[in-house]
């Protein structure tokens, strides 16, 4: 287990206000780490700055070498302007291997069958020419974890990834996460409000509140103080 | 056939249409981007500051395009600023601005010249306005443009269609964003005065809107945009000429009509 990200007494903040104070947290290789907490509690901040778009103002974020040349798969949250975007799901998914491509301009042979591969893997392989917008939350879902997987596999960073999904669709994702970090042995770092599923996801729980509330495993998080919190309340 | 032929005869015909297919062109690619991130609204926001801009370069006796493409381009950059801010309501901001560069155009024309036909020419477009430097420019425009679809189409893409994750894999999306604003501001400003302020963002916004009924992937849409834009324009042009009508109405009016046959043609697919 090789340590992908350590974070000691980091700070992340805009001009006059820290969003985040203080993290201490690591992400190993093979991890599947949730980071809870409410809305304004930090965690796109944090995000951020693990993805490399934001500097901590203070202490020290260490990022692996090997996931520094490989990347990090990130799903973003969906926007509006996506909802009636003309675009195939070919389309999408190969526009993952962008980081890779550097200044050359076009697709090579070994991106594109990259690209058909992951399809293959995430079950949407027969919906290659579809439109993008044309598919249910779920598969839209799958196409972008596509995408993030064409990045990289040694990292990915979901943030609100079952927003807007039906209940089916949502313990479809879990399968599907718990089958890329079990199996292909993708570390996973998710951001979510889902607390009650994640905790018996995930192997860490990060309980973010400006500052650290809880670190730990999901059994220590339900009996502590924060987890009980949280729980009872969703 | 007769009549195209004799079209060609006219030289200024004919610079208005070389210029006219290239501006077309340039501002439908640009417009498959602008209009699928939500920003349609800027290209109407700079016509407008581009008429305040000639109606003010056209009082003090400067060169319409000397003055009026630095003017507009960093209109651009401001627009663009509060459209990806999102502090004030961007629409709300762009129509203020649109709305204000239109008033002092006009105010500044009515204090110096009064309400001349070259006002008005600029308002509705005049097929005379097109000059040979202006054909210049725009050749330089479109070579631009077109290089950056072709040699930079894939990040086009990531960067229209999600900015975050485009971001995320090191892509400088500001640069983009910029880019694709000031040549906005440029083609509006060659084309502004040949189609007329008022009727320019159709030529952005027309060909990526009714591509978009029909054609589902991204490189469909570029595609029929670009050939799109081309044919109403022609089509428009040979019409104007025929029935004597305005030149920068006429191809609106064209693209008009392909809109509503597009959206026809998705209205079919459907029921089938």
């Amino acid at each position: 287990m090789s340590k992908l990200i350590t974070c000691s007494h980091v700070d992340f903040g805009y001009e006059n206000h820290d969003a985040v104070i203080d993290l201490n947290m690591e992400a190993e290789s093979g991890d599947y780490l949730c980071i809870v907490g409410e809305n304004g509690s930090g965690k796109s901040t944090l995000i951020k700055g693990l993805l490399g778009l934001l500097k901590p103002t203070g202490g020290t974020l260490i990022i692996a070498e090997e996931l520094k040349k490989t990347g990090i798969g990130y799903l973003p949250q969906q926007t509006m302007s996506q909802r009636d975007f003309p675009a195939t799901v070919y389309e999408v998914v190969i526009s993952g291997c962008l980081s890779k491509r550097g200044n050359r301009p076009f697709y090579s042979a070994r991106e594109k069958s990259l690209a058909v591969e992951n399809m293959e893997k995430l079950g949407i392989g027969n919906l290659k020419r579809h439109c993008y917008r044309e598919l249910s939350g779920g598969q839209k879902q799958r196409v972008l974890i596509a995408r993030a997987l064409c990045a990289t596999k040694q990292m990915l960073i979901l943030d609100e990834p079952i927003t807007g999904l039906d209940p089916s669709a949502i313990q479809d994702f879990y399968h599907l996460i718990r089958r890329l970090n079990k199996e292909e042995g993708v570390t996973i770092l998710m951001v979510t409000h889902d607390v009650v599923n994640v905790s018996r996801e995930a192997n860490k729980i990060l309980h973010l509140k400006q500052k650290v509330l809880f670190y730990g495993t999901p059994e220590e998080y339900r009996t502590s103080r924060a987890g009980q919190l949280f729980l009872g309340e969703s | 056939m007769n009549m195209i032929l004799e079209m060609m005869s006219y030289p200024f015909l004919v610079r208005a249409v070389i210029g006219g297919v290239l501006v077309s062109l340039c501002a439908s690619l640009l417009g498959v981007s602008l209009v699928l991130k939500r920003y349609s609204m800027i290209g109407d926001g700079l016509s407008h500051v581009s008429f305040g801009a000639l109606s003010v370069a056209l009082a003090a006796g400067w060169s319409p395009l000397k003055f009026s493409i630095p003017v507009v381009i960093i209109a651009a950059f401001f627009l663009l600023r509060i459209t990806e801010n999102g502090k004030l309501k961007s629409d709300a901001a762009i129509a203020i601005i649109s709305a204000s560069a239109l008033a002092f155009g006009i105010v500044v024309t009515s204090l110096t010249t009064g309400m001349t036909t070259d006002v008005s020419s600029y308002m509705f477009g005049s097929i005379l306005a097109m000059s040979s430097e202006d054909v210049r420019m725009t050749v330089i425009v479109s070579v631009i443009v077109l290089g950056m679809f072709f040699f930079c189409y894939n990040k086009v893409f990531a960067v229209t269609f999600d900015e975050s994750f485009a971001k995320a894999t090191g892509v400088s999306v500001s640069l983009y964003n910029v880019l694709i604003a000031v040549l906005t501001a440029v083609t509006i400003v060659l084309g502004m005065r040949m189609m007329g302020a008022m009727l320019i963002s159709s030529l952005i916004i027309f060909p990526a809107l009714t591509s978009m009924r029909v054609f589902k992937s991204f490189q469909g849409v570029v595609w029929s945009s670009g050939i799109l834009s081309v044919v109403c324009f022609c089509v428009g042009m040979v019409f104007s000429y025929g029935c004597s009508t305005p030149a920068g109405a006429s191809v609106v009016l064209v693209n008009l009509a392909a809109f509503l046959i597009f959206s026809g043609v998705q209205a079919v697919r459907k029921c089938l």
